[in-house]
């Protein structure tokens, strides 16, 4: 089953100007369409003004699209009950303090979604609070404390109890682990692929970090300038990869072992979203652009088993 | 709650100003009980008496009337009123603030722009505007006054309440199915509670002179009924003759605001958490150095030498042991990495280095950092001045907060240069565009003229490089600075690091939290736990074979390009906190091989001899472990 269709989403903001008219535009997200089978992860990647967080704040209600449709489980996004609507799906932060009342205790935060979304008396509410926190490995004494006496994995695991307390089909995951440390990172992924094998879960993982997407997705989305410049299994997009753009961010992580090169020529530089370059945005840094790519906007289309690429002159799988 | 009211009382003047105004409060809280003459009757042929005179404690006024009697009821008259004035212009400009700052946009403009016409009036103007249209009596001045301070606290709460909305609480009580007034009510409301506060207790004192104001001009309270504004308004013409009868209200007017403003000053201190962190007090120059101990003799160990340095941070009575005794040492050409996680004590290390730890709350207890032989935290403040970004130079983790954003990074540039240089601007300003050539900054002519908002991430990182270098440092420490950047920025900034080391002979201290980054660029390697190196040999050697049980287990915890889908290593626990660390080896709790001996005492930083358990010994490569990983971890993870 289908639990999350994307279809010619984009967003563009307005940018600069006086009180009534704006300077200029700049496409977030240039129409995109996929979509996520229940119980899947969708890993999605790409480097910082790619769109990626805008992609996830249009899925959940809090940026409203400029074109294009979202459909959850069929039924096109309606948050004008948010009592229903946040039931379907919930958003993890990036930064665990921050996404956290810092006047609230934690109990009053996991209260919020029991009481509002689902109902509960407070009987209810203890024992729920008791499960979902006895799942996420946090102790119950932590209830009546406040955010800031957590440590970053505790935040955010509290964030990930909340999300959960709303027991959501759909979870998206902005950076989840981004602001924590690495032997802290591997306890919330591995928390994360826990819950979601007994609540089938369905995940849309965003991330910078190519090897974590890689290590918790099914399928990967590369995003380059806000449009899909790649998108296929998790284990062949990076091994594979059709687009040069994947290949760059695949060869500049750094790997143990692998001598210090510079990928790319020094001196490219992201294309300037107030004023995009035609055709491929991409181009400016491909080794492979050609005057077609600088002139006609690449499609994405099927390259391989399931892996498609926008690109004019694919590589080689 | 006690504990606001010791941080309120710490302030001296605040404390004098509770007191003085906690007297007042109370004399005009028991002024109907006392036996007092009626304040309203006049009494003719009593007109004008001098204080201390026979019944009348502070003399009578041109009526006759008894001056203690009017006074205190007339103080009565106008605290209340400005009390009221304050909650009433606060909890609506608050109410209007919120709304403004919540739902942003249009709703916003129309209201912030409606205010500003309300400013745009002077205030005496406008409260004389409203007096007149209601027409005079102290239930109007109370509303004029009120209506004209609506503005101030509207502004006010709109500022901190647009800066709160656009946290990820905010959003994450959205999606918990909260609607709009639950949002503002119990979210955002309790965030503003202390601006609100801090707002009300530093205006009732101006709105209490601004009511007095009005009565003064007869606008405010009508005879007979006192307050203090209408009892100096009545004295005026006797300013001269019988100076008492404006000079008793007059001292009572200046007692009530001077102690309303002392005590919301101190409130005001008290409750905003950036002067509660202390950004007040200034950090020091160069960090307290308080060595106990003797200090280690120079054994001329390369360019850099950190011996035995301990870095500590003395807050309320703990004492946080950021750096517990930690010796590195780094040479020309060479690149050092120290690796740990957040609270590892890498980053103080680094800082210690020259000084730029901040004091209070951090001093540095023991142990000798040397450069070229000198010990640098027994220099004095100028020579060590000097060697800052001459001599060692620091490159920091997010540029955007390292660069001056009012100036122009050439500006920047040129004023690194001539710190340390006597040469004209020109001179500089050529040296400055060959330093951003040198990191590869293309069109470096017209760059110079960017402000660091103009650049990207990547760029405004080649400039702090390029700023490091103004001086041609023969020590660079970078801490993490690639940690902020995108992978494919990263290698590029990686690439001209590797390229500068090795064209100019410098030496790199480079701190991360990433293996790949350390595999790729540092012959060396530390690895930092609880504020002390648990392991520190060669890269390959490190990375290879790790001898310490942490060092293998973090290695394994991150996640490598290429090995798909899978469950990832993880250490359970938490670093301990450096102001209670155990005894012995602080990774103990955390470790599966810990037993009773690592628990007891002190484990030394040793070098890794080859042994029964241990075939992989080397001199250079040190751990401090009782149990060290026998197996090269690589040769396991293949079989």
């Amino acid at each position: 089953m289908t639990a999350l269709k994307v279809e010619n989403l984009s967003k563009t903001f307005p940018v600069g100007g006086g009180l009534f008219r704006a300077a200029g535009a700049v496409r977030a997200v240039r129409p995109m369409s996929f979509a996520v089978e229940t119980g899947e992860t969708l890993g999605i990647v790409g480097e910082s003004g790619c769109g990626k967080s805008t992609l996830a704040r249009m899925l959940v209600g809090l940026i409203q699209p400029t074109t294009g449709r979202i459909e959850i489980e069929g039924k096109p996004l309606d948050n004008a009950d948010p009592a229903a609507f946040g039931k379907l799906i919930q958003y993890i932060f990036q930064d665990p303090v921050s996404s956290l009342n810092p006047r609230k205790s934690i109990r009053q935060i996991m209260e919020a979604p029991l009481k509002r979304l689902h109902g509960l008396d407070r009987a209810q509410r203890t024992a729920r609070i008791g499960e979902i926190f006895a799942s996420v490995n946090l102790r119950e004494e932590f209830l009546d404390r406040y955010p800031h006496e957590f440590s970053g994995g505790q935040a955010q695991r509290i964030g990930i109890a909340r999300g959960l307390a709303a027991a959501p089909r759909i979870m998206i995951l902005d950076e989840p682990v981004s602001a924590l440390d690495v032997s802290v990172q591997a306890q919330v992924l591995n928390l994360l692929a826990d819950l979601r094998r007994r609540f089938t879960l369905t995940y849309l993982f965003i991330s910078h970090d190519l090897a974590v997407v890689e290590a918790v997705s099914d399928r990967i989305m590369v995003l380059y300038f806000g449009a899909v410049v790649e998108i296929g299994r998790a284990e062949e997009v990076f091994k594979t990869p059709r687009h040069p753009y994947t290949k760059l961010l695949a060869d500049s992580a750094p790997v143990v072992g692998r001598p210090l090169a510079p990928p790319e020529q020094r001196d490219s530089e992201l294309p300037d979203p107030l004023n995009p370059p035609p055709g491929c945005s991409f181009a400016g840094r491909c080794p492979r652009a050609t005057e077609r790519c600088r002139t006609a906007e690449p499609e994405l289309r099927p390259l391989g088993d399931d892996q498609l690429a926008a690109c004019h002159h694919p590589l080689e799988g | 709650m006690t504990g606001f009211l010791k941080l309120v009382f710490r302030n001296r003047l605040a404390a004098l100003g509770a007191v003085v105004l906690a007297a007042i409060l109370i004399l005009a809280l028991v002024t109907p009980l006392l036996p007092l003459a009626d304040p309203d009757i006049p009494a003719t042929a009593d007109r004008f008496k001098p204080p201390f005179s026979e019944g009348h404690l502070l003399g009578t006024d041109h009526l006759g009337r008894d001056l203690l009697a009017r006074l205190l009821w007339g103080t009565r008259l106008s605290l209340a009123v400005g009390i009221a004035a304050a909650l009433i212009a606060g909890t609506i400009g608050s109410a209007i603030g919120i709304v403004a700052g919540y739902f942003g946009g249009r709703v916003d403009n129309l209201i912030m722009r409606g205010v500003d016409m309300l400013m745009a009036f002077p205030y005496i103007l406008l409260a004389l505007a409203i007096v007149a249209a209601l027409g005079p009596g102290l239930m109007n001045a109370l509303i004029a006054v009120a209506a004209v301070n609506i503005p101030f606290f509207a502004r006010n709460i709109r500022g901190v309440t647009v800066g709160l909305a656009g946290r990820e609480f905010i959003d994450a009580a959205r999606l918990a199915g909260m609607g709009h007034t639950r949002i503002i009510l119990t979210e955002l409301l309790p965030n503003v509670a202390s601006t609100i506060v801090i707002a009300m207790s530093t205006t009732v004192g101006w709105m209490i002179l601004e009511t007095a104001g009005l009565s003064f001009l007869g606008l405010g309270s009508q005879p007979p009924v006192a307050d203090l504004g209408s009892m100096l308004g009545e004295a005026r013409a006797a300013l001269i003759t019988d100076p008492h009868t404006s000079v008793v209200p007059g001292i009572m007017i200046f007692l009530i605001v001077m102690s309303i403003n002392l005590l919301g000053d101190g409130v005001r201190d008290a409750l905003d958490p950036r002067l509660r962190s202390g950004a007040l007090t200034r950090p020091r120059a160069v960090t307290l150095v308080d060595r106990k101990g003797h200090i280690p003799a120079d054994d001329q160990n390369g360019l850099l030498d950190i011996q035995a340095l301990e870095t500590q941070f003395h807050v309320n009575r703990r004492i946080f042991r950021a750096v517990g005794g930690v010796s590195l040492h780094v040479k020309p050409g060479e690149a050092l990495g120290i690796i740990g996680e957040s609270g590892s004590g890498k980053s103080v290390t680094a800082l210690s280095v020259m000084g730029l730890v901040a004091s209070p709350p951090g001093v540095i207890t023991g142990g000798a950092v040397r450069y070229a032989g000198e010990d640098l935290l027994a220099a004095d403040y100028r020579s060590l001045r000097r060697k800052r970004g001459e001599n060692v130079a620091y490159i920091f983790q997010d540029p955007l907060s390292t660069l001056h954003p009012l100036y122009r990074v050439g500006d920047q540039l040129i004023e690194a240069i001539q710190a340390h240089h006597r040469v004209t601007t020109g001179e500089a300003h050529a040296r400055a565009v060959e330093l951003l050539k040198a990191v590869r900054i293309p069109n470096a002519e017209s760059r110079i003229r960017n402000y660091p908002h103009e650049m990207s991430g990547g760029m405004r990182q080649r400039v702090g490089i390029a700023m490091a270098l103004a001086n041609d440092p023969d020590v660079i420490i970078a801490d993490e600075p690639t940690t902020a950047l995108d992978v494919t920025v990263q290698a590029q900034i990686l690439a001209l690091l590797d390229e500068l080391r090795r064209e100019r002979g410098l030496a790199i201290v480079f701190i991360t939290h990433d293996f790949g980054v350390v595999a790729q660029l540092c012959d060396r390697v530390a690895v930092m736990y609880a504020g002390r190196i648990v392991e520190e040999g060669p890269t390959a050697t490190i990375l290879d074979a790790p001898a310490h049980p942490y060092t293998r287990r973090l290695m394994a915890c991150v996640p490598e390009l290429g090995q798909g889908k899978r469950e990832l290593a993880a250490i359970p626990g938490l670093p301990p906190v450096v102001s209670d660390l155990p005894p012995g080896c602080a990774f103990a709790p955390r470790c599966d091989k810990a037993t009773d001996a690592c628990r007891a005492g002190e484990v030394a930083l040793e070098a890794c001899r080859a042994g029964v358990n241990a075939p992989y010994g080397s001199a250079t490569h040190k751990v401090r472990c009782l149990h060290r990983e026998a197996t090269p971890a690589r040769e396991e993870a293949t079989t």
